[in-house]
This record gives C-alpha cells, structure tokens and sequence, in this order.
C-alpha cells in the first residue's frame, strides 16, 4: 500500500514546477497576460511540450505514454503553481480521453497517434452538457452542427474542437472550418484562454460512441474536473508559498510580520486547509484510473467542489497576507487568484457539482 | 499510488468482516453512566437488529480476538500479536464500515498504557496494564490547573520527597472522570531549582489517597464531568514515579501527539456523516424530506467534501507509516485542528436541519439519537479548546510547519 505520488509523477512534477519557475517569471506571465508575449508563451509551450506532455493520456498503441490521470493530475498541479500560460486540461486531458473512449478505431488512429506527435491540437467545449448559460447549444444534422458553445477550452491555435451537445454526444469539428467562429471571451483570468465558438453549418462528425448515451461525456468531464482541482491545489500552494515568505520579509513595528499571531494563524489555516486536499484529489485520481464509476465519479465531484471552497478563502487570506501589496499588479499575485476564481467556475461551480454529486448517492428523488 | 493492502492480507480481511458482520449494530450494555455518550463520541451506531452485548464481555472479546489491544503483550493483558499497522487499518476500517461497536476507550487505554509500556518499571506495567485494558482500572489524567492551560509546562503542583515517599500539594483542573477513576496519572514539580520544562515528574496516585477532595467541574454539556481535583498532603509511595524525576514532561509528551490525533478520529467522523444523511432522510419539515431541502443539502455535501478529505490525508498518513521516508508535509500536524473543527460542524449541521426539534435534550420523549447531537456539538466545541487549543495548533502549524518565528516574549511587567 501506497498512498501519494510516484517518483516518476514527481519527477515529472518537479520538471514542470522548475521550467515554469526559470522561464515564466510573473514579468513574462504579465506580458503574456497583456497580449504583448506571443514569443515567450511559444517558448514555454514548447519547453513544457518537450516533457511529453501530449502523449501522457495516449495509449500505448498510439504512440503514447499511456499514463493515468494521476500522471496528469502531476502536471497540473505544477501548471496551477506556475499559473502555467498554456493549454492542458482539453488539450491533452479531456480530448485524448474523449477520443480513446468515445471514438472508432479509424478516428482513434487519425486522433490520437496525431495529438502524441504533436501535429494536431484539439480544444474542447462541454459547457453547455454540464449547464448552458444564455440557452447556448448544439444541434447537429445531417453531418453539419449549428449553435453556439461557450468556454471552450484552450481553442486558441487548435486544429480541432470536441464540443458537446446537451445530451452529451461529442462532435469533432475543424477549428479552421468555414462555418466555424471563434471569438476569444475576456476572462479575468489572462493565464489560459476561453473561446466562444459559433457554428452555421460547420462539417462535424461524431465520435462514434457518444451518439448512443452520455456516460462517456461524463467521464471526460470527471477527468477534467479532477485536472482543474489539481491546477487549484497548485495555485493555492504557490499563493500559501508565497504569503509565508512574504511574511517573512516585511517588517512593521521593528519585526517581520511573520512574528504576529493575527498573521500566523492565517497561514495556519490556509496550510491545514489545503493539506488534505492534496490527498482528496490523489486519490480521486487514482479512483478513476482503477474503480468503478460509481465511487470514483463521487470523488471527482467532491474534488472539484470542496478544493474550489478552500481555494477561494486562501486566494482571498494569502492576498491579504501582502496587504496593500497584495492588490497591486507590480506583485502579481493577482494572476492566482484569478486563475483559482476561474477554475472554479468552469466544467460546474461548486453549487452545481454538488448537487450532482447529491444525484449520485441518490440524496434528492 | 497503491491502495491494496496485498494479497496475504486477504485471510485476516475475511476473518475480521466475518466478525464484523456477526456484531454488526451490536448495542454494548452498561449500566454505568461514564459511557453513557460514548457511542455518539466514537461514532458508534448499534440498530435494533445487532446483537447485545454487556460493555465488561465486549471489551474480553475484542482482546482475544486481537481487535484491541492487539500489539499489547499477553503478559499484560493484550493480545500479543506482530504490531502490523495494515491489521489494525483493516480492522478499524471493517468495525467502521459495519457499525461495529469500538472497544472502550479513555485517558488510561489511550495515554496511560501506551507511556507504561515505553516508561514504565516491570511492577508498574504488571500491576496497572491488564487491569487497565479490561475496563477495571479507570485512570484520569492529571495535567491542567487553573494557570497552567495553554503553558502546561509552568504547572505549580508540587511533590516533595519526604520520607521516601510523595508528598503532594495543589490543584488539577478539566480533569474527567476523576469521580469514576481509580488512579490518576499526574504531572507534579518535583525540582523547583530546575528550568521549567526540567522540573517535572510524572507520578501514580491511586484516588482514594486520603487528602485528595474532588469537586465536580460542570461543563456546558452538563454530562461530560469534569472536575477540580484537589491535593492536600497527598502521600504516596517513592516507585509510583514513571520515568526519572524531572524527566515527566518527556514521558508525558511521549502519547500527546497520540492524543491529539484520536482527538478526531475520520473513522468515528465518517460514521457520524453517515448516520447524519439517514437523519435527513428520515426527518421531514412540511412533510417533505429534509434531505430533498436543497439547501440542507447542499450544506451536507459541503461537508461531506471536507469529510472526504480528511479521510483521504489518514490514508496518506497511514502510508507514510509504512513506507518510512514517505514525505506527508503538514499531513499529521493539522489533524487535531481540522478534525475537531469538522466534527463540531458536522454534528451543528444536524442541529440545524431539525431546526426547533435539534433543541431538545437531555430526557425529552421527542429528543433525536438520545441528544447526542447537541451532546456531541458541545462537546467537540470543549475539544476545540481542549487537548492543546485550537490557536496553540495554529502556533505550531506556523513555526513548526511554516517556519514562522515565536511571538516576542513580553518583558515582564516592573
């Protein structure tokens, strides 16, 4: 029995954490951030991409590593703790999953032998089956899509879409398609990109095993809410990580404000908070490479919900923290915030994946 | 990552369910009121259908099964198996997942035996071990006094040699079940010349010790029973000294962090979420379901998250005791502050989704689970404070986890 991270997913880990560490500094996530670092999100993109990142959730027999989520779940907490710039959780978690469970053998050799060599990307667009704001949709006939889907995930530069529709059918779309178009949404968070996607008569297909039922589109959202737990819990260490040392340099009143209890028993709270979210995740990680659905599905929710609750207190105290600083864009530390407030929101906010996970157990008849 | 416990495991994990599923919702009798609540404490819950059993039997059972006391050598009582923490991980997650009755507990089986059989002299682990395991000596715990809380370790009682034998003057306060217990077990300075933490010794004193007077302390529970124990000459023998003189606050810091983490066992919490979700399907406001009222619900899956979590860092705990070497961070320091806080969130939350009837205590016809919930709400609320303060848990979470310096002492006023 063993329970954590082995050394390779560490050593993948510290990769990760380390590269961000030397080449995304907050100067160049700022440039990132305000559109002015084209070059240096290519480099990082490149420099992670050089770690394998996209073959890690390819099966073997398409060339990829064939690893399990809690490989990714890896590389994710250190993308969250570096508010890494690039595309992750649809790119390289939910599509290849998508593909692998829901498509021919044709579209899986076509797919995934292409995404572990690194010719194709694809972005990904579930909102709409987890709950549609604005009455955004689908529709699909006669191999054409129409509607509109929101918060599609990482579509900036993709060569394909998986989108789903409200019963949970997943289509694949070109991203260049004359009927398709992409309109980059403002987020507060600059880290990432989140794409409106319009559709008239854009050419799909369907991956083959999603017509029938929406269980596999309810497994790749399981995976990716795992994912966006796991980049929180990356980002709330960094922002506790932060606070601490923080603490440690100011001084007012003729002594580090590390010394005062006010101050103390903050970062206190934040660390008991987040240290078991650590384990929470793991082991939903772990639950969905090696259980059934129905104890792994419980923990993929709780992980998303309950490491959304703590992560926005400890975005909020360890900001408080720095104090006037804290506020300031001079520090940065506003790019984890916004970064755990946008994870929290996306593929179901806390309120709306407890509930489901309310469903699950049967709770509300 | 690895969650099997492997296949030799697999026999003993049969013979234990094979157990667990004959006692499953077994009621333990006891006609003695210290146990009253301890059920709800542990997370204990028997139904209609177990089977009953008396408290004295329970307890000889488990230990010849080995499912308590289990590492304990048979000359003192125990059962005498290898230590093996897989065993012991199986056995109290079977007892959890089928509502076993747990063994009894307390400051003796918990503290007591664990510093006797590390410090204890040959004579004072035959004497005091069986008993103590079987329920037949109660100990109480004889730290805290009325300056001494947070700063234990500037306690004022005093033992002074006379004689070769004890002499003990002063007062203990919190101490429960000091009216039911046959011996205390007792932090006294002996050493007034030395520094503060030096000048401790631990030391036996049976209760019937002529000059000890007990006054009941009542809490807001008004049925946990504590009490202020009084010293007043009390004299007993040179060799009830546990450990060297002055070397008491290494003996009785040996099982403290034992105590701080079955403070808040996620087992006993678990059990309790448990039993909460069928209180809130059997309960209904306006005829509907509690569990159907979205907000109830959605404050008992918010909880349920942090239930899971907890859950899920033991698990990483209990691997870290296996594989020695494994890095758990923070992973034991913070359970006592989050499993107390859990706990006492957990058992308020029922409170709430009964609303006016979760006010009902005590002996009413109408109060649910016998009044365990508000018991245990309050309760879990003195084991906030209690057992090291939540805010000394944040201290050391602070310097010991995070690096972060002591408060300056305040100079002394002139």
């Amino acid at each position: 029995m063993y329970f954590g991270l082995s050394e390779e997913q560490e050593s993948i880990q510290d990769f990760v954490k380390k590269f961000l560490e030397d080449n995304a500094t907050v100067d160049e996530i700022r440039k990132i951030a305000n559109g002015e670092g084209e070059e240096i999100e290519k480099n990082i993109f490149d420099g992670i991409l050089n770690l394998g990142i996209n073959t890690l959730l390819v099966p073997e027999e398409y060339n990829g590593l064939g690893a399990g989520l809690l490989h990714a779940v890896a590389v994710a907490q250190s993308l969250g703790s570096g508010v890494g710039p690039i595309p992750f959780v649809g790119s390289y978690v939910m599509a290849p999953i998508a593909i692998n469970l829901g498509g021919s053998e044709d579209q899986k050799k076509n797919y995934l032998s292409r995404i572990a060599t690194n010719d194709i990307r694809f972005g990904v667009g579930m909102s709409e089956f987890v709950g549609a704001r604005e009455d955004a949709g689908i529709e699909f006939s006669k191999n054409k899509i129409n509607g509109r889907a929101l918060f599609v995930l990482d579509a900036e530069k993709s060569d394909f879409l998986i989108l789903a529709n409200k019963s949970g059918t997943l289509f694949v779309v070109k991203s260049e398609d004359k009927g398709v178009t992409m309109n980059r949404l403002t987020t507060v968070d600059k880290t990432r990109t989140f794409h409106e996607i319009i559709l008239e008569n854009a050419e799909a297909e369907i991956l083959e095993n999603t017509s029938e039922n929406n269980e596999i589109a309810k497994k790749v959202i399981d995976a990716g809410r795992i994912i966006l737990a796991a980049d929180t819990v990356g980002a709330s260490e960094a922002m506790v990580e932060k606070a601490v040392s923080y603490s440690k340099e100011r001084k007012q009143f003729n002594r580090t404000i590390s010394s005062f209890q006010a101050v103390k028993h903050m970062c206190a709270e934040m660390a008991a908070d987040l240290e078991p979210c650590y384990s929470l995740v793991w082991q939903a990680a772990y639950s969905y490479d090696t259980e059934e659905i129905s104890s792994s599905r419980l923990l993929a929710c709780q992980s998303k919900s309950h490491v959304s609750e703590v992560a926005k207190v400890i975005s909020k105290k360890a900001t408080e923290v720095h104090g006037g600083m804290g506020f300031t864009d001079l520090l940065g530390l506003h790019y984890w915030f916004k970064r755990i407030g946008l994870n929290r929101q996306i593929l179901g906010a806390p309120e709306i994946v407890r509930e489901e996970a309310a469903e699950l157990q049967g709770f509300n008849q | 990552m690895n969650l099997e416990f492997g296949s030799e495991y697999d026999e003993f994990t049969k013979e234990v369910e094979s157990f667990c599923k004959e006692y499953s919702g077994a009621t333990i009798t006891s006609d003695d009121e210290k146990f009253e609540m301890h059920d709800a404490l542990s997370g204990n819950s028997s139904n209609a259908n177990g089977k009953t059993v008396g408290r004295s039997e329970w307890q000889k059972l488990l230990i010849e099964k080995g499912y308590f006391a289990r590492s304990i050598p048979k000359q003192y009582g125990g059962y005498g198996g290898e230590p093996d923490i897989i065993k012991s991980r199986i056995i109290a997650g079977a007892f959890a997942k089928y509502k076993v009755p747990n063994a009894m507990g307390g400051q003796g089986i918990d503290m007591l035996v664990p510093t006797l059989l590390e410090w204890g002299t040959e004579e004072q682990k035959q004497e005091h071990v069986e008993s103590t395991l079987h329920g037949q000596t109660v100990w109480c715990q004889g730290y805290s006094e009325p300056n001494a809380g947070s700063d234990l370790a500037s306690l004022q009682t005093k033992g002074e040699l006379i004689d070769g034998k004890w002499v003990i003057n002063g007062q203990k306060i919190w101490t429960s079940t000091a009216q039911y217990s046959q011996m205390m077990f007792c932090l006294v300075r002996t050493e007034p010349e030395a520094s503060k933490h030096a000048g401790i010794s631990f030391i036996l004193i049976p209760m019937d010790t002529p000059g000890i007077e007990i006054r009941p302390l009542v809490d807001m529970t008004l049925k946990a029973g504590f009490n202020e124990v009084f010293f007043d000459n009390v004299t007993v023998p040179e060799e009830n000294i546990v450990g060297k003189r002055g070397e008491g606050w290494s003996v009785a810091n040996s099982v403290l962090g034992h105590e701080r983490g079955s403070l808040a066992n996620p087992n006993a919490t678990l059990n309790r979420l448990n039993t909460l979700i069928n209180l809130m399907k059997e309960e209904t406001i306006d005829g509907r379901r509690l569990i159907d009222v979205a907000s109830y619900r959605d404050r008992l899956l918010q909880i349920q998250g942090k239930v899971l979590a907890v859950q899920a860092n033991s698990l990483r705990l209990l691997s870290a005791k296996i594989n020695p070497g494994q890095n758990v961070k923070l992973g034991g320091m913070i359970q006592k502050l989050v499993g107390t806080e859990l706990r006492h969130e957990l058992e308020g939350l029922a409170i709430d989704i009964m609303g006016e009837l979760g006010t009902l205590y005590e002996d009413d016809p109408n109060v649910r689970g016998g009044g365990s919930w508000q018991f245990t709400y309050m309760y879990f609320l003195g084991l906030i404070i209690g057992g090291g303060t939540n805010q000394i848990q944040k201290n050391i979470i602070s310097e010991r986890g995070l690096g972060m310096p002591r408060e300056p002492k305040v100079q002394a006023e002139v």
